[in-house]
């Protein structure tokens, strides 16, 4: 055999190899399915495409629970996976999911809002493909995903992204993010379709309140908070101030901005009768500069140049040698969603929404996330549902 | 699937022949026929629906 054929058969198994060895962990990412174990409280799962035929079949489809009470009462939306590389935002959610008991009023809870995000990852970045959430009966495996919409599912991406119907002119990148396209609209790109099925849940269960939920950077100033607009803002207030005078932790809150379009805070106070609210836990994985992106700092939020950075005031939150481990960014998240629910019913008694069973910061600190998950192969199979 | 992605995926097709063409035909530079295959990786890919 000449030696030009050699060497191209050489290069050839090489580049093949590699290929195969870092597309299958990529194919394998986008398949696992996460089993979700709906809990006592859930009476009813749809799925979102009921509410949009245009995503039907798509990837953006996703599972939608229903917890209802066993009397009437005001209803709550609660959104995780906006970003999918955010996970504090369903690892609360499920918590809600697996143990909450609605007794008034009822709880709408989609916990991979952005299905196809969560399918997709950042390799540019480094990040992690999975992580892994300590459980007394072992660990439970999580896809980790990316902030966007993956190209295999919405292509291509326009020059500069127009917004519907406002046609102000956002980050091309933004079309793929379902916390600007909102909201939305039946035949728009897919994730103006996932938002504007979202919008019909929003419309058609006449949803009383809907929080989308968040985590964000440390040295972006909108974190730690609850973004509010105008119609939300003293319900959101009232609970800041609760929740640090009662559980002893910071959470401000943020003005939606009025003329930035395309965010659930804003979009859907102003196309429907619900008040929004989105909620900001810190996540230092996300800044910029840290170290690398392992699992470890998605999970502990401990990092040495944060740690620096922090004793020369450059970061918005409180950081120490401790991090911001995931227990405080779940434990704040249940904490407010609960708050946000407790204030609502003061203001409006006749559509109170009463959950019970739920922990609360001090609880997730002390016990661990993952204490609140249940076996799914130990459970009814009937209550176990893919993700 | 939208007419623009069969498009996209007509296009991705259409280059990975023409970067296998040009691996097969290159017979000095390796350099080259790396650069060809490892071009070669995220069309591959794509059109097999995995990145």
């Amino acid at each position: 055999m000449p030696r030009i054929q050699l060497i191209k058969i050489l290069l050839l198994a090489v580049v093949v190899a590699a290929m195969i060895n870092g597309g299958m962990e990529l194919y394998k990412h986008r398949h696992y399915q996460l089993p979700i174990v709906a809990g006592p409280g859930v009476t009813k799962v749809s799925k979102l495409s009921e509410y949009c035929e245009g995503i039907k079949g798509t990837m953006a489809d996703t599972n939608v629970f229903f917890l209802e009470g066993r009397e009437p009462g005001g209803k709550m939306l609660i959104m995780a996976n906006t970003h999918s590389n955010e996970p504090a935002a369903l690892l609360a959610t499920l918590i809600f999911m697996e143990n909450a008991v609605v007794e008034k009023g009822t709880l709408i809870l989609i916990p991979m809002f952005n299905h196809s995000g969560s399918r997709n990852t950042r390799p540019g970045d480094g990040y992690p493909l999975y992580f892994e959430i300590p459980t007394d009966w072992g660990s439970k495996k999580f896809r980790m995903g990316n902030r966007d919409a993956s190209w295999l599912d919405q292509w291509p991406d326009p020059d500069v992204y127009v917004h519907y119907p406002d046609r102000q002119l956002l980050s091309f990148i933004d079309t793929r993010n379902t916390n600007r396209t909102w909201p939305g609209r039946p035949g728009g790109p897919l994730m103006e379709r996932v938002t504007y099925a979202a919008m019909q849940i929003i419309r058609e269960e006449k949803v009383d309140i809907v929080i989308d939920v968040h985590g964000a950077e440390t040295m972006f100033p909108v974190t730690n908070c609850i973004v509010a607009p105008e119609k939300s803002m003293r319900i959101a207030t009232m609970t800041t101030l609760t929740v640090k005078a009662r559980e002893k932790f910071d959470n401000h809150v943020e003005p939606s901005p009025s003329g930035f379009r395309g965010l659930s805070h804003r979009e859907i106070g102003d196309f429907s009768d619900a008040m929004p609210f989105l909620l900001e836990a810190p996540i230092p994985f996300l800044d910029q500069p840290t170290g690398p992106k392992t699992v470890e700092l998605l999970l502990d939020g401990k990092d040495p140049f944060l740690l620096s950075l922090s004793k020369k005031g450059l970061l918005f939150v409180p950081y120490d040698e401790t991090g911001w481990p995931i227990e405080k960014r779940v434990g704040q998240h249940c904490s407010v969603i609960q708050e946000l629910m407790r204030q609502f019913t003061r203001k409006f008694p006749e559509k109170t929404i009463a959950v019970q069973n739920v922990p609360k910061y001090a609880d997730v600190v002390k016990n661990g996330v993952g204490y609140y998950y249940h076996n799914p192969d130990e459970t009814d199979k009937k209550s176990v549902y893919f993700n | 699937m939208p007419l623009i992605m069969i498009i996209y995926y007509v296009i991705c097709v259409y280059l990975i022949a023409l970067l296998l063409w040009n691996f097969i035909k290159e017979k000095k530079s390796v350099n080259d026929m790396l650069l060809y295959l490892l071009v070669l990786i995220p069309l591959i890919l794509r059109v097999l629906r995995v990145k």
